[in-house]
């Protein structure tokens, strides 16, 4: 199933996002006042967060080039070093244009 | 700790005072706002397309990972199992002020999580903690991080349509940077390596074998499932016993 990324596609697919963007940020409510949420669905729920990230990152890491891996990597080592996203992300940037600038 | 006081409301003057509250940290929401606009532009999103993502799914991890999926075509069931294991954490938010929100008329409770993000949704929760009833800094909080993230992608946009080539300045690894910064800025808990490399694993094998684009659903359902094998934490098991 796929929708064409015309402007009426695009439009419909965005409201399918907002759609299950709400039913997450009203869901634990609703689902709360009914039945309680457990530790195994909360341990899933936190296990599925990072990885569903980890699932998108890896191939841009293993399909890009090394501009890209570089500028991953940099992000890495500032995020770790430094906890401040903004820094760590403009690390990366900054890697894959001086990367590209020079290979 | 003193058990919160029982109640809640919701008023003008808490509101403001929850936009008042979140100002400081919301003008870092329009830098990635605008990292978002020229990352939409990129991927060939019209700067409206853009604009109405950030207005209506207002939730940034998610709509960066939304990007590397939109192409000619964008595939529906991957787009709304990224968008869902993304956001998914926002149930767990919304279980722990529960208690809290079921003290407001139902209408107000679920008009309030519309704008319920990590930072006012954090703010409020300690709020809370401390005996607060005024549900203002959810709301007014969320309302400044809607703003400032709706004024970054104009900005974005603005910007973004002057580039003519994004990947030369560097412009194309944003989103990639972006979720892995969020990633790694989340929670530092060791546990999540084993859980991680699962995705990692899962997501490259499904490159190969399965149909495109699978990998993210392949590779999230993976990493939960280990979670479960993952013994909990010292905290977690004290919360629980």
């Amino acid at each position: 199933m796929t929708l064409p990324s015309t402007a009426a596609g695009a439009v419909i697919a965005i409201m399918i996002m907002a759609f299950i963007t709400y039913l997450t940020r009203a869901g634990g409510v609703f689902v709360m006042s009914r039945i309680p949420i457990g530790p195994k669905v909360e341990r899933f729920i936190n296990a599925m967060a990072g990885s569903v990230l980890v699932a998108v990152i890896t191939p841009m890491a293993v399909q890009g080039d090394w501009g890209a891996r570089l500028a991953l990597l940099a992000t890495l080592v500032m995020m770790l070093t430094t906890q401040k996203a903004l820094a760590a992300i403009t690390a990366g940037i900054v890697t894959a244009a001086l990367w590209r600038l020079v290979a | 700790m003193t058990p919160p006081v029982a109640g809640a409301r919701l008023d003008l003057p808490g509101v403001l005072s929850g936009i008042r509250r979140m100002a400081p940290l919301s003008l870092f929401v329009v830098i990635f706002g605008l990292a978002f606009g020229v990352a939409a532009l990129s991927r060939g999103l019209s700067g409206l397309e853009a604009m109405l993502m950030s207005a209506l799914v207002f939730a940034g991890a998610s709509q960066f990972a939304a990007l590397e999926l939109w192409g000619p075509e964008i595939p529906l069931l991957p787009l709304i199992a990224t968008t869902f294991a993304i956001n998914a954490r926002h149930l767990l938010m919304g279980a722990a002020i529960q208690p809290w929100l079921a003290h407001l008329p139902p209408r107000q409770r679920y008009a309030s999580l519309v704008v319920m993000s990590d930072s006012n949704w954090a703010m409020a929760a300690a709020d809370h903690q401390r005996g607060e009833t005024n549900v203002g800094m959810l709301v007014g909080g969320g309302i400044a991080l809607w703003l400032t993230w709706l004024a970054g992608t104009l900005l974005g946009v603005i910007f973004g349509s002057g580039i003519e080539e994004p990947q030369r300045f560097g412009l194309d690894v944003i989103m990639g940077c972006f979720l892995l910064a969020m990633l790694v800025g989340g929670r530092r808990d060791l546990s999540m390596l084993l859980p991680w490399s699962a995705a990692a694993l899962a997501a490259l094998a499904a490159m190969v074998w399965l149909p495109p684009h699978s990998h993210v659903i392949v590779g999230a359902l993976a990493g939960g499932l280990v979670g479960l094998l993952v013994p909990p934490s010292r905290g977690e098991r004290e919360a629980t016993a």
